[in-house]
Parts: structure tokens; C-alpha cells; sequence
């Protein structure tokens, strides 16, 4: 799922500056799971605003709202009338949240109140950790399902750096260096053969932006089948 | 009089000592045009790093071209951390054809470690594929597959940490650059000869040339400071108590010596093909260690 954290609240104070009605919509899907932007965390926002705004003496009413996701058309387009009732809209989605519900009401300051990190997994309660750069050529299956692209800084393609000791990584010795996972992984599962080749440089053709999937079932009618 | 090349001189079967030139942070030269001057004679070759330690520097390009109007042959050191494919190949040919023939194919370190943590790692190749990609232009063609006007002749180098720990990830990717086209390595420091010969009794299988690479030591505490924070050196309990004892302000010729004696060793022993030696800020006294190593 994508990670996100919430910007300090001194950024988003910032950025509503004086708005008098703001309106936050939280979403309920990857960033409800990493405790960023779901409900209780748009319950939070709220709280720290309508607090600092009392405190300063200024009047600031807040509308509170949360949808499946925002990565949706369907569950964006119920917020109509909260967002035109609103000075500036705060969304606790993804980065991607937030452009679909700005484009959605272009007339709208719409502003994100979190930073995207990364595609990634719960290592443990209330600990994410990057685990894809959706690089649209996946070779998991020759690493042994471990992605160098990713958990090697450098995104090395052919085996470990002069960096590497004792299995771990020299930019940060607490990481582990992702070719040490692989060979380890490898010999246990006997797919050493696989690395031994040499590996081609990346395609970055296959990643130029902005990305764009088409379902084959979709394809005649693009855009249209979803209408 | 044509003299050896580095190529030619290692290929040989010849003892061959290269070194290293820092190129500056800034344009104020005239240290390390001591340091060429110094050098460029005793040696056969001296590599010229590339924003070593992700610090940005001179162009190694640019400073291999002042070693060789000093009359001397440089090594360009390139990394994978600052140039995509594009800058990388059109560096080399532009490396050509200024008459450069040595490259040696790093990763680079990464770049959060330098003096420009916020910028962009490149990294779009890792060492092995530009090892590939030189031998390809050798052949006359680019990394694309597209034919060149004119071919390049590089020796091609790269670099191998014999004292990595666990070492097979290390070999698995040594062994990739011997087939992607290296044809000489420079280890990382190396001062456990044992050691070091019995990675040479493997790297012997293959038809490579190695030179061992020797930092100069200068005192106990920078031995250990190594042992504990460099990946992939290791020095031995009797070098770094050799160096401990010895007398206060001694510690630069300690190092001299020792340097020296394992140059002499690696040497007579035929233990490798030849040594690179780093001194790291002291190039001046690598005349000293040379003469120590005779």
C-alpha cells in the first residue's frame, strides 16, 4: 500500500492561512492503514486546528470528512456540496488523492496535508518500510523475491557495492544491503543460477511519465467503459 | 623513446605500480601539479578520481588530460553516481579521443555521504553493465546497440573487495565484471597478505591482472579507526601493534615502511601483478614507500 505521514502542523498552518471554513477529507483506504490520513487522523487535524485557532482568537470552523478513497471519481463526487461550502479544502490522501480531488473541483483551493513516502509494508505495528519504486519491469523472480531496485539504495542490478559489511548497507548500517538478502535467500531456495547472469541496465523507457494502465477488457472504449 | 604503456607494462607480466591523484575542490592547482610532477615518472599510471567520497571536485576528465601534457599516463576513474548512460559514453569518447586508454568502472559512492546530500542520485548503470558498455564501445558500438563512427580503445579496470564480509555476494559480482569485460582490478586495501593470497589462488583462474591496493597507514588509530568503519578492510593485530609502538611522530614512516615491505613482498613472492597505492592527502612521500619497496 502507499505510506504517507502527516506535514508538521506548522506547514498546514501555513498553507490554510486565513481560511475561516476549512473542510478535511481524509481517506480510508492505504492511509487509514498507516495511520496518516483516515479518519482519526482528520479527527486530529481538526482538533489541533480549532485548538490553535482559539487559542490565537480567530474563528475557523471545521467540516470533518472521510471517503473510501480519493483515487475514485465515484466517492469524490458526494463531497460537492462540503467542498463549495468551504474556503480551502486539506486532504489526507496521497499525493494522488489530492489531484483527483482538485481536479474534481478545479474552482477549489485544494491542499495536501501529507507527504507521500513510498509503496510499502507494516514491518511491524506502526512501522512501514519500502518495499516497491513501481518500476514497471518487475524481476522479483529472479532475486528471490527480494527487490534490488528498491532496497539497494543505488538500485544495483548485478551484486553488492565495495560498501557492504556484514550484510548491511553503507549509507545507513542499520539496513540491510539488499544483495547479501538476495544471495542469502537464493542458496536457501536454489535459484543462485539466476544471478549469475549479467543483468541489463533498467528500462526507464517503461516508466516515462505521467504512467498509464488500460485494461485490456477496456481497451476499444478508453475512458468510456467506466461510464 | 616510446615508453610502456600501462597496458602494456601490466600485460607484460611486469611488476606495475600505479597511484592516485585527487583532483582539488576549487581551482587552485598547483598542489596537485606537485604531486603529478612528483609522480607521473615513478609510477606507471595514476588513477584520477571521480567526486571521490561524493564530493564534487575538479572533472577526472579534465584532470587526466593535464597528467598526460605533463608527459605522464592517467587512469580515468568513472562512476556510475553522477552521469546517466548518455554523459557517461560521451565522456569516454571524448576520453578517446584526448588520447585517454585507461578506465577504471566504479559504482560510486552514494551520494548522501558527500558535500551535496540533496542531490540527484543517478546510478542509471551499475558497475558491471559500464564495464559492459566500455567493452561495446571498443567494439564500435553504443550501449544502444548503434553503430559509431570510429571505435574506442579502452583498457578496461575495475575494482574487487577481496576482505568483504560475507565475501560470495563480492566474488559473484567480480566474476560478473570479468565476464561483462574488465581486464584488471585494483582491490580495495588489502594488509593481510595471508588473506590476500588466498584470494589470489582463486582470482588466479581467471585471465585478469590484479594489483593490490595499499592505503597508507599513519598510526595505530587510523588502523583501527578502518578496521571499524571502512567496509571491506581489514588490518591485522601485528600491523596495528607494529604501529602502536612505535615512537611519537614515527608514524608516517612506520607507514612508509610498512607499505614498503608488503610492495616488496606482494613483489618477489609473485603474489599479484602489481599494487595501487593510495596515500590520501600524502602523496609526497609515495617516493619514499617506492624506495622502500626496492
Amino acid at each position: 500500500m502507499i505510506i504517507a505521514e502527516r506535514k508538521t502542523f506548522d506547514e498546514i498552518k501555513q498553507i490554510v492561512g486565513d481560511a475561516h471554513k476549512i473542510l478535511i477529507v481524509g481517506c480510508g483506504t492505504c492511509v487509514a492503514v498507516c495511520m496518516a490520513g483516515g479518519e482519526k487522523e482528520v479527527g486530529i487535524l481538526a482538533s489541533l486546528l480549532r485548538l490553535d485557532a482559539k487559542r490565537e482568537g480567530r474563528e475557523l470552523e471545521i467540516i470533518e470528512t472521510t471517503v473510501e478513497r480519493q483515487c475514485d471519481k465515484e466517492y469524490l463526487e458526494p463531497l460537492a456540496k462540503k467542498v463549495s461550502d468551504a474556503d480551502v479544502v486539506v486532504s489526507l490522501a496521497c499525493g494522488a488523492g489530492v489531484q483527483f480531488l482538485a481536479e474534481m473541483y478545479d474552482t477549489k483551493r485544494v491542499l495536501p496535508g501529507l507527504n507521500t513516502r513510498f509503496i510499502g509494508v507494516a514491518e511491524h505495528e506502526g512501522m512501514w518500510t519500502q518495499r516497491c519504486m513501481a518500476c514497471s519491469d518487475c524481476i522479483l523472480g529472479e532475486t528471490g523475491g527480494i527487490c534490488p531496485v528498491t532496497i539497494c539504495p543505488k538500485g544495483l542490478l548485478n551484486g553488492p557495492c565495495g560498501g557492504t559489511n556484514e550484510g548491511k548497507c553503507e549509507v545507513d548500517n542499520e539496513k540491510d544491503c539488499a544483495w547479501t538478502l538476495i544471495y542469502r535467500r537464493l542458496e536457501k531456495t536454489g535459484g543462485l543460477n539466476n544471478i549469475k547472469k549479467l543483468f541489463p541496465p533498467k528500462r526507464y523507457d517503461v516508466q516515462t511519465k505521467p504512467g498509464k494502465v488500460i485494461h485490456p477488457a477496456y481497451e476499444k472504449g478508453e475512458g468510456k467503459a467506466h461510464e | 623513446m616510446n615508453k610502456k604503456s600501462f597496458r602494456e607494462t601490466l600485460e607484460s607480466g611486469e611488476f606495475t605500480i600505479t597511484a592516485e591523484v585527487g583532483p582539488p575542490k576549487g581551482t587552485h592547482i598547483d598542489e596537485m601539479f606537485h604531486h603529478i610532477d612528483l609522480l607521473k615518472d615513478k609510477v606507471h599510471a595514476l588513477n584520477v578520481t571521480d567526486n571521490q567520497s561524493s564530493v564534487m571536485r575538479i572533472s577526472s576528465l579534465a584532470v587526466c588530460q593535464i597528467i598526460k601534457d605533463k608527459g605522464g599516463e592517467p587512469i580515468l576513474q568513472m562512476t556510475c553516481r553522477d552521469r546517466n548512460r548518455l554523459a557517461q559514453q560521451s565522456d569516454l569518447l571524448g576520453a578517446h579521443v584526448l588520447g585517454i586508454r585507461n578506465v577504471l568502472c566504479l559504482t560510486g559512492d552514494y551520494i548522501t555521504v558527500g558535500d551535496h546530500p540533496q542531490a540527484k542520485p543517478v546510478f542509471d548503470l551499475d558497475s558491471a553493465q559500464l564495464i559492459h558498455m566500455v567493452k561495446s564501445l571498443n567494439e564500435g558500438k553504443d550501449i544502444g546497440g548503434n553503430e559509431l563512427s570510429g571505435s574506442t580503445d579502452f583498457y578496461i579496470g575495475a575494482t574487487v573487495t577481496p576482505e568483504s564480509k560475507p565475501i560470495e555476494p563480492q566474488l559473484l559480482k567480480f566474476e560478473k565484471k570479468i565476464k561483462a569485460g574488465a581486464r584488471f582490478f585494483q582491490t580495495q586495501a588489502i594488509y593481510d597478505i595471508e588473506n590476500f593470497r588466498r584470494f589470489m589462488d582463486y582470482a588466479r583462474k581467471f585471465d585478469i591482472k590484479i594489483m593490490a591496493g595499499l592505503v597508507l597507514l599513519v598510526s595505530a588509530g587510523m588502523a583501527k579507526y578502518m578496521n571499524k568503519n571502512v567496509p571491506g578492510i581489514f588490518v591485522p593485530d601485528n600491523l596495528v601493534d607494529e604501529l602502536a609502538s612505535t615512537e611519537k611522530g614515527k608514524g608516517l614512516a612506520k607507514g612508509v615502511e610498512i607499505a614498503g615491505r608488503m610492495i616488496r613482498q606482494l613483489r618477489e613472492q609473485k603474489i599479484c601483478d602489481g599494487v595501487h597505492i593510495m596515500a590520501i592527502g600524502r602523496e609526497g612521500v609515495i617516493p619514499e614507500i617506492l624506495a622502500a619497496a626496492s
